[in-house]
This record gives C-alpha cells, structure tokens and sequence, in this order.
C-alpha cells in the first residue's frame, strides 16, 4: 500500500487518475481505517488530503459558508457562525462518533463514505448544501444529494474528490433541525434520520421547505412531499400528521440487524414530525 | 499459640476490613503499566492467527495448507492433525478449539499459521484452501427439539420420548410427538428439581399464571480480547502468559489436549480485562502452543473483537414456561417451570443451575422444575456471571409481578410473604442456614428510591435473585519479608479488586497496617492447584485460606518470640501486630513486633511463611433485590432507566467499594441484556453483529449512577462472615426492567432483548385491541 500526502489539489487529483488498482482519498479515516483494519478493504493507494491548504478551512462566501473538506466536525462546531446560521447542520455532524472521532470525523468524509445512515447528510441535503467537486477535466459543484448513489458507491469519477462542501445563506426567518434514532444514547449508527430546514414569513406560515430522511432507503431521500405537506401552513396538528404521513409513505426501508421495515417506516414519521418542531420554533427565533 | 487454627471464630470487630484504600493494582491501571494478556512479547516470536469456518454448519471435505505452507514467513500451519486426540482428554474441548470433520458453529476454528508477521499470517490464511459441504444448521432452542430438526452429533444423544414425560406439552407440540421418533436429537440433558406435588398446589390457588418467556444469547462483553504468548522448547518444556481467570486450568487442560506431563508447562496469568466467566475454558492456548511446538518458536495469538464474539462462549438463549399459583392473600400453593437452554454446538448449557436457581428465592411446599440441555450450531456457550440464573429468574419474576398486579399487591410485600429464610427447603433440595433476601427486601422498601412518584409513560419494576456462591480449592502462602513486610502469593486472579481485600485480610489478622502487606498472583509452579476465579469464590475461598496462613505464619512467629524469650511456645499470643507473653505468668517481656521478629529471622531457625491449603465449603448464598423506574417514549418504543437500585447481601463487605462495584457491574450487564444485547443470526446461521457497533452493550449514558445498598447478615462458614458477591447482581435486572416497563405502558415483555422494535410492536399491538 501506498500512502500518499500532497500539498496541492493538482497533485491529489494526478495521483488518483493515474493510480491502479484500489485507491482511497483520506480525510479523518475514521471509516477508512476501520475498514482496512477489519479487511473489508485493502487499497493500493491512500491519498491523505489533509496537506492541501484550505482543505481545513471555513471561509465566509456569498453570506453563505465554504467547509473544506477535511475540517472536522469539532472544528465545525467551534466555529460557532455556520452553527447559527444551519444549526441542524451543525448538530448532525457532531452526533457522529464521541468526543475522540469528532476531533478527527468530517462531513466530506460522511458523505463519500456513501452509508444511508451518515447523519450529516439529511441535515445538509435540507440546508440545500453543494458539494465542489474537483478532477482532471473540471470542476463542478453538486447538489449533495446527488453524491451518494448506493451504499459504499458514489456518482465521482475516477481522479474526482471532493474539495469542499458549500452551505448558502439561509433566508431571513430560517429554521433547521437533525434528529435520529438510536437504541443506545450515543456511539451508534442512525436506524433512522430526518433532517429539515423552513422557511417562515412573519405571520409564521412556512414558505418554503426541505424534508430528507436517512436511513430508510439506499440513500438519504429528499421528500417532496413531506415539504408539500407543510408549506403554507403554520405547522398545526394537521400540517404535521400530513408530515409523518408523508415521511412514513416515502420511507423504503429494509430489515436488519439495526431494524425493522415496519419500525423505521413509523419512525421516520415520528421524527419528521419532531424534527419540524424544532426546526419551526428556531425559523420564529 | 492458643489459637486453634482450624476452627472458624466469627470476627465481629474490625479495624482494616471495611476500609476502602485504594487497590494495589490500581496505579499501574490507570497509567497503561500494568501488563494485559497481549502484552507480552518474546524474542524471535511469531503471529499466530486462526482460520475460522463461514459456514454454521458443514462438513470438512478437505483441507489443503500446502500453498500457506510455501508461502515466505510461514513457519507452521496446523489442522486438527497437529493435535492428536489424546486419552483422556475433554473430547468437546478439543472439537471446539479446532474442527475435527465437521464445522459445527460460524466461526468454528479450522486451521491456523504461525508467521514471522500478522501481514504474512493474513496471507497464508487466504492460501489454505478448505472443501465444505454445507449442511443443515439450527441455531434456535425450540426448533433444535423438533423431530426434524439437523441433528449436530449422529449417534452421540437418544431421542427423549416427550409422551411419557411431565410438562410435555410445553416442550414439544402434540403433532410433533405424533410424527415418528427420530434416531437421534440435539437434546444432551435433563434435569429435574423440586418437591412436593405442584399439581395438587395448584388446586388452592385462586390465581394462576403461567406464560412462555425466550430470551436471547448474550456475551460477557469484556473489553480485553484473548490473548496469550505461548514458547514450547526444542526439549518439551513449555511456557504460556495468557490472559485467563484460571491459569491452572489452562495448564491442566492444555497438558491433557497435547499429551504433556503437567510438570512440563507453566502458566503466568497477565492482568486481566474482564470475563465475568468467559475466560474460564480455553480457546488460543492449546492451538499457539501447538504452533509454537510446531515452529519451534515462540507464537502469539491475540484474538480480534469479531473472533471474541463468533467463537468464545456466549451465555446461552433461552426458552421457558413458568406457572405460579397465589392464594388471594399472595401466599405462592405451588410453581411448575419448563427451561430450555442451547448452549452452542456442545452439551453444557448452565441450565441445571437456571433450574435450581429459578425458584430459590421462595419458600415453596410444591415446586417442580425441568431443565432441557439442547445443542445449536452456536459457539459453545462459556459461563457468564451466575451462569443460567438471569434467564429463569426473568420469567419467574416476570410471573411474580403479574400475580401482584392481579392481586393488587405491592411488589416488595409479595416477595416477603413467600421470602425463603434460615430453615427453608430450598426448591432444589438443600435447606438455608442463615440467609439475607428478607433483609434486602425490607432495605429496598424503606430505600428513598421507592418513594419517588413516577410521572407519564414512567414504571417501577422490582425483582429479587439467588446465586449459590462456590468455595473450592485454594492454595495460599504468605512470605515475611525481612523488614517485617509481607508478601502475600494468591493462586486466584484478581478479576474484581480481590488483592485488596486480602491484603485487608491479612492485616487485619495481623493487626498491621494494609500497605506493609502486597499481594501477587503467582504463576502455576509457585502454588499448589487453585480452581478458576469463579462462582464468586475467590474473596470467600482465598480469603479465608489468607486467614488460614496468617495463622500458620502467627503461630510460628509466636514459637520465634518463646523462643527468644526462652518460654514454652504456648506462652505466647499474638495481638496488635506483635508477639506477647500469654499472661503474667509467662514472664514479663516487652512485645516483640512483626518487624523485631523478622529482623532475627535468620538467626532465630531461617525464613518465616505461612501456609494453607483447602478444599472449602461453606460459601453461603447471597441474594439481592433490585428496583428500577424506566421511562418509555410511545412513540418510538425507546427506553431510559431513570433510577436503579441494587441491594445485596454480602455477609460482610472486606472492601465496600469493590463490592459496590460489583453490585453495579451486574446491573449494567442485565440492563444491556434486557436494553438491546443479542446474538443474531442470518437466515445461514451467521452472525450478523459480531462487534461493539451492532452488539449493543450500555455505554455511560445509558445508564443511571447504579445505587447501592449492602446488607450485612453473616456467612458463618467464613472466619469474617463473608459472602461472594459478584454474580448475584445479574440476576434481578431482566426481569426488573421488564416489569417496569410493563408498569409504564401496560406492556408485559416476555422476549428479550426489549429492544425498540420489539416495544413499539408490543404497544402498537396494545393499541389495536383496544380500538
Ligand atoms: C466509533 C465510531 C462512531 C461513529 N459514529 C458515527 C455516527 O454516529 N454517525 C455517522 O454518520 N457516522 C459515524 N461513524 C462513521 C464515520 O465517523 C463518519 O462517516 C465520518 O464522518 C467519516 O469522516 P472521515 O473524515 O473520518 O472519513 P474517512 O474515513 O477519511 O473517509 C470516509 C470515506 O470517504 C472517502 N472520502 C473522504 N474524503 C473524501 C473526499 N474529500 N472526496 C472523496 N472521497 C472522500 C474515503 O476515501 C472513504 O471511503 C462512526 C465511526 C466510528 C469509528
């Protein structure tokens, strides 16, 4: 195996089109050392991007936040300004792991390391987040939802990774919020995820909205209808029975170890409902 | 010395026992010193690791090690052929530690090499090529007894004619007695307990109930993997550091699978992380001293957490009919049960001690127990904290609480109404000496935790337990160092503070100060035989063998003192830490103190030692009550133990702390074994969970601060009244939280684990039959 560490994207992105075999970008391997030790992978080639400048920073752009993508989720929330602006973000990211992973765990890897559990991603799906993605023909950014295709299998091409996750302006009256469940209180993987973000005019009618659920599916889902069954309304008994209604209808769950088909598809009604909750309490300030 | 050192005198007044000063062994714990079973190393040594079955069950057509015996680096590679089978030796013990034809469990041992490193090792396991032929498997209890179901040894276990038998019924359904009977079945066992005639008990009763229960296999969960270094000479001798709860098994054991004189292998037992019974059998250590016999070099096997959990001893799963009859003012007229219990591809499930535990707590007229040992293509089950209780003590207390809720009863006063006390029948034959359950009852009701009123969606449940306590063999000595110290050799390891509390022990007796005494656990050839630390044995059985020796070594320090002084030798009498004239008549000498008489040691006839050895008896029970208030969240089915009590009866406590500890420790493991602990298995009869992310033991904030009260009712069979403490403590917990939950949500669970799932199905259940 060969371990890799360089100083500019150019020469990450070189490295990786040219490698055969099994290559592997290394953020905080906190899945990727698991993974090797375990057996489950052996890659010819490790590229640690941690090296790279600005791959460790949080820079301010268009009102919004640019997180390159090797800052890690306890550097993510010391920052304190991007968990003001996407607090649902901020929380996911920091459910990861214990106080040990978080000081190595990022979002980038989370999201590449394509599990349908990883809890930053619903949150930054419902953020409405885009992914900069860099490689030896172009640049490009990407919705986050459109990373992930399959457990383990992402849409990147080979020579592609991931530079930085882009978090826009949250309109004025913004609220989010990131809840799953796990059968322990912590150190556990979501058996359920539902991340939102609102939008609330003054009168405290939801204007806009975004629903993504994990856990119940091959990837993070983004439900139309869970926004639709809330837009318009001030969030009333009606408007969140639609919600867990709409949840619970899109979630394709599977039975596992970690859960039923029949458990996470209420659950994840149960905690679309919660998690809207917070999120609209938090767009009213 | 006028102290007759053989008759045990109940020391009431204490001065070092009781204390809590810190364990001897706990500095080099927290500061990474202290040397674990992977921690030794040896120059020139190699890796061992095991290749290990995919398949539950499957006949070994071939195995070809040639290309892993080619490969650079590899020094052995052994199969079963390596590890002749020797007269005498446990049969199923050898089967297990490596396959002899047949796969019996996933992750049963099949081959393994001996490399110059773990990367080679990985190679060479890759390069043995094995033909399986899969077979049939059965990992559940139930359906293992079926007529039908694939039988794990031909020939080995006689079908049981259920026709003919009591409770049979709620052993195998009647269309399945009618088929043909089979040759042969995975049924190893049956016990049966009790007395009187439960049949006619049941016709007093004006309430019955009677329910199935299932629980499901857990593992001790011990943060410290098997490891162990084992170095074989090019002339027979053999030595071995590994990480056990009982080095002269692993040597006894070890000598008997490779064909050893005893003498020949020495065993030095590391510190240890845990194994709350799981490391009382042996796994690597035959198989890397069979490498290291074979690559003529040192080899070490350090087991991965995948390992731990697919082919060390989990507890056993469970499935149980209890039947309890009350009459309306809570008096138990009689109780039935039927355990089952599969114990992995072996015979030895606990569940003759599920049996004779299962109704221990309570004075009955008419009881009746059957216990079925039944073997599933499931590793070989190992003992785990009071082995077979926690499971019959579910569904007995699960009973429990339901005839106090029919009744309209409080939990606490049901149990004291039918408490067993000193002179009781146990249900399984013996009658008490003096017990403490009546105690710990009263403890719990008049505990602050009982009183707190409980709000929405929250529940207090509360159960009692029983666990018997062994003694055994022990063998103890005790060196006076020059200076007037003392070094104290325990044959025991230390698996829960138990150097403290001889070194208390030993002070005490002493009537020194407990830092002028050290302890060690000694190595196979310094001691004669000592069981394995277990049966919560240790603090009684070593305890009282310390006592033993600080007698002995009184008694001769008191000889030296006569003769010093020139006075006959029972003229003199130990007290406060020095030797003094009997009485005035024996002459007016100043005292002369340990540490005067260690100075003239060798001038007065050479070292001084004390000594004893025992087979002990006498442990004394100890039983416990638990409380517990949960909180479920409707929604979810989610649980949070909100407050958890534990009382117990320690005869007496040597060391307060470690024996809170205990108590806590227990509970933990019950709450995970009722919260989400299991083994489960995919449709092949693989485990899908064989680590910490998907076996779900409690982490902290899964549980409360476990409160704690000790009682106090002296064991009589112990010079200090002591009681083994440390399995008791996972008895009541299933069955504790299961009735708090059921408190909280009208939920009665009678299938373990509780997980989330299983709870919102249940109330969901609840739901529909009510609308
Ligand atoms: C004890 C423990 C607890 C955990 N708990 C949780 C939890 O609660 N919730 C949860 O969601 N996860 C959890 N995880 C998983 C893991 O910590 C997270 O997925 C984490 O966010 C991964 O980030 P990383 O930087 O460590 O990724 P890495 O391990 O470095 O990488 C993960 C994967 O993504 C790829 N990758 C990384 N960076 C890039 C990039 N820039 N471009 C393209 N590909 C890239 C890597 O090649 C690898 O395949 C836990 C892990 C452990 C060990």
């Amino acid at each position: 195996m060969r371990y890799e560490a360089p100083d500019t994207i150019k020469a990450a992105v070189g490295l990786l089109s040219k490698a055969k075999g099994t290559s592997r970008i290394l953020a905080g391997g906190t899945d990727l050392l698991v993974q090797m030790r375990s057996g489950m992978i052996e890659p010819d080639l490790v590229v640690d991007i941690k090296s790279i400048p600005g791959m460790r920073e949080i820079v301010a752009e268009k009102g919004g936040y640019r997180i390159g993508a090797a800052v890690s989720g306890a550097e993510l929330e010391e920052h304190g300004k991007v968990g003001k602006m996407w607090p649902g973000v901020v929380e996911a990211t920091n459910l990861i792991g214990s106080t040990q992973i978080q000081g190595r765990a990022t979002m980038v890897g989370n999201l590449c390391n394509a599990s349908p559990a990883a809890d930053s991603v619903p949150a930054m799906i419902a953020a409405g987040a885009t992914a900069r993605v860099v490689g030896p023909k172009r640049t490009r950014d990407v919705p986050v939802e459109d990373i992930a295709k399959a457990p383990g299998k992402t849409s990147l091409a080979k020579g592609e990774f991931v530079a930085s996750i882009f978090l826009p302006k949250a309109p004025a009256r913004t609220g989010s919020a990131y809840l799953r469940f796990i059968p322990r209180t912590e150190m556990d993987i979501a058996v359920v995820g539902a991340g939102i973000a609102l939008t609330v005019n003054a009168k405290g009618v939801i204007t806009a909205a975004k629903v993504s659920l994990g856990a119940v599916a091959a990837r993070a889902l983004v439900v139309d209808a869970c926004a639709k069954a809330i837009i318009g309304s001030s969030l009333d008994d009606e408007a969140l029975d639609r919600l867990a209604a709409a949840a619970s209808a899109a979630a394709k769950p599977i039975s596992d170890k970690r859960g039923t088909v029949d458990f996470r598809i209420k659950v994840a009604g149960v905690l679309a409902r919660r998690a809207a909750v917070i999120a609209y309490d938090r767009a009213r300030g | 010395m006028p102290l007759d050192a053989n008759t045990p005198d109940l020391r009431t007044e204490f001065k070092s026992v009781g204390t809590r000063p810190n364990r001897p062994d706990g500095v080099d714990k927290v500061t990474g010193r202290a040397r674990f079973g992977a921690d030794f190393a040896l120059p020139g040594q190699l890796t061992g690791l095991i290749l290990r079955s995919p398949h539950a069950h499957a006949k070994i057509k071939s195995i070809d090690t040639s290309a892993a015996e080619a490969l650079p680096g590899v020094k052995a590679v052994i199969t079963y052929k390596d590890i002749p089978e020797q007269e005498g030796c446990d049969k199923d013990v050898l089967v297990n530690i490596m396959a002899r034809g047949t796969a019996l469990y996933d992750g049963h041992a099949v081959a393994a090499v001996a490399a110059v490193d773990a990367s080679v090792a990985r190679k060479a396991l890759k390069l043995i090529k094995v033909d399986y032929k899969v077979l049939k498997h059965v990992t559940d209890v139930d359906e293992a007894m079926k007529p039908d179901a694939p039988v794990l040894h031909p020939g080995r276990f006689d079908p049981v004619d259920f026709s003919t038998l009591e409770n049979a019924a709620h052993v195998s359904g009647k269309e399945e007695r009618k088929t043909a009977t089979p040759a042969h079945s995975n049924i190893a066992g049956r016990y049966v307990f009790g007395h009187g005639d439960p049949d006619k008990g049941f016709k007093q009763a004006d309430v019955i109930v009677e329910h199935e229960f299932k629980t499901e296999a857990t593992h001790q969960g011990y943060i410290e993997p098997h490891a162990c270094t084992a170095s074989v000479s090019s002339d027979g001798m053999a030595e071995l550091w590994v990480c056990t709860q009982g080095p002269f098994m692993v040597r006894d054991v070890c000598a008997s699978l490779l064909g050893m004189d005893v003498s020949r292998l020495r065993v030095t037992p590391s510190e240890i992380g845990g194994g709350f019974g799981g490391k009382t059998t042996v796994f690597i250590e035959p198989v890397a001293l069979a490498l290291s016999r074979k690559a003529g070099k040192p080899v070490k096997v350090v087991m991965s957490r995948s390992e731990v959990f697919r082919a060390t001893g989990p507890t056993s799963s469970a499935s149980m009919w209890v039947k309890i009859g009350a009459k309306k003012d809570g008096t138990f007229v009689a109780a039935d049960a039927v355990l089952k219990y599969q114990g992995g591809a072996f015979p030895g499930s606990p569940v003759e001690m599920g049996a004779m535990c299962a109704f221990a707590c309570y004075d009955l007229k008419n009881v009746r127990i059957v216990g079925y040992d039944v073997v599933t293509n499931r590793p070989k089950q190992a003992a785990y904290r009071a082995p077979g209780a926690p499971m019959s003590a579910f569904a007995v207390e699960g009973v429990i609480g339901e005839i106090a809720d029919k009744l309209g009863m409080d939990a606490i006063d049901i149990r004291l109404k039918n408490a067993a006390k000193e002179g009781t029948v146990s249900s399984y034959g013996p009658t008490f000496g003096p017990v403490g359950l009546v105690e710990t009852l009263e403890a719990a009701k008049a505990h602050k935790n009982y009183k707190v009123k409980l709000g929405k969606n929250q529940g207090r449940g509360v159960a009692s337990g029983f666990w018997f306590n062994f003694a055994g063999n022990t063998c103890v000595s005790i060196n006076l160092n020059v200076d007037g110290t003392l070094a104290l050799a325990l044959g025991t390891v230390d698996i829960g503070g138990s150097r403290a509390s001889m070194c208390l022990m030993a002070a005490e007796e002493l009537g020194i100060s407990y830092e002028d005494v050290r302890a060690v656990i000694a190595d196979t050839s310094s001691l004669g035989y000592n069981d394995i630390s277990e049966g919560s044995r240790v603090t009684f059985s070593s305890g009282l063998a310390t006592i033993k020796a600080v007698r002995d070594l009184k008694v001769r320090m008191c000889g030296r003192a006569a003769k010093i002084w020139g006075i006959p030798e029972d003229a003199v009498k130990w007290e406060n830490g020095a030797a003094h004239p009997a009485g005035s008549n024996a002459g007016n000498f100043p005292p002369l103190s340990i540490k005067e008489i260690a100075a003239q040691a060798s001038a007065t006839g050479g070292p001084l030692a004390g000594h004893y050895e025992i087979n002990a008896e006498g442990a004394g029970p100890s039983f416990a009550t638990h409380v517990c208030d949960v909180e479920v969240d409707p929604d979810t089915g989610a649980m949070k133990v909100l407050r958890y009590l534990v009382v117990q009866d320690a005869g007496k406590a040597i060391h307060p702390s470690y024996v809170e500890g205990q108590f806590q420790g227990g509970a933990v493991q019950g709450i995970g074994w009722v919260l989400n602990e299991e083994y489960f298995y995919g449709k092949d009869g693989t485990l899908q969970n064989a680590g910490f992310l998907d076996y779900r033991v409690p982490v902290c904030s899964d549980v409360p601060m476990i409160d704690t009260v000790i009682v106090e009712v002296p064991n009589p069979g112990h010079p200090y009244g002591v009681r083994g403490v440390g399995e008791t403590s996972i008895v009541p917990p299933l069955a504790c939280v299961a009735n708090a939950v059921s408190s909280a949500i009208g939920v009665r669970a009678r299938t373990l684990p509780m997980s989330p799932p299983r709870v919102l199905a249940a109330l969901e259940g609840v739901a529909a039959s009510k609308a």
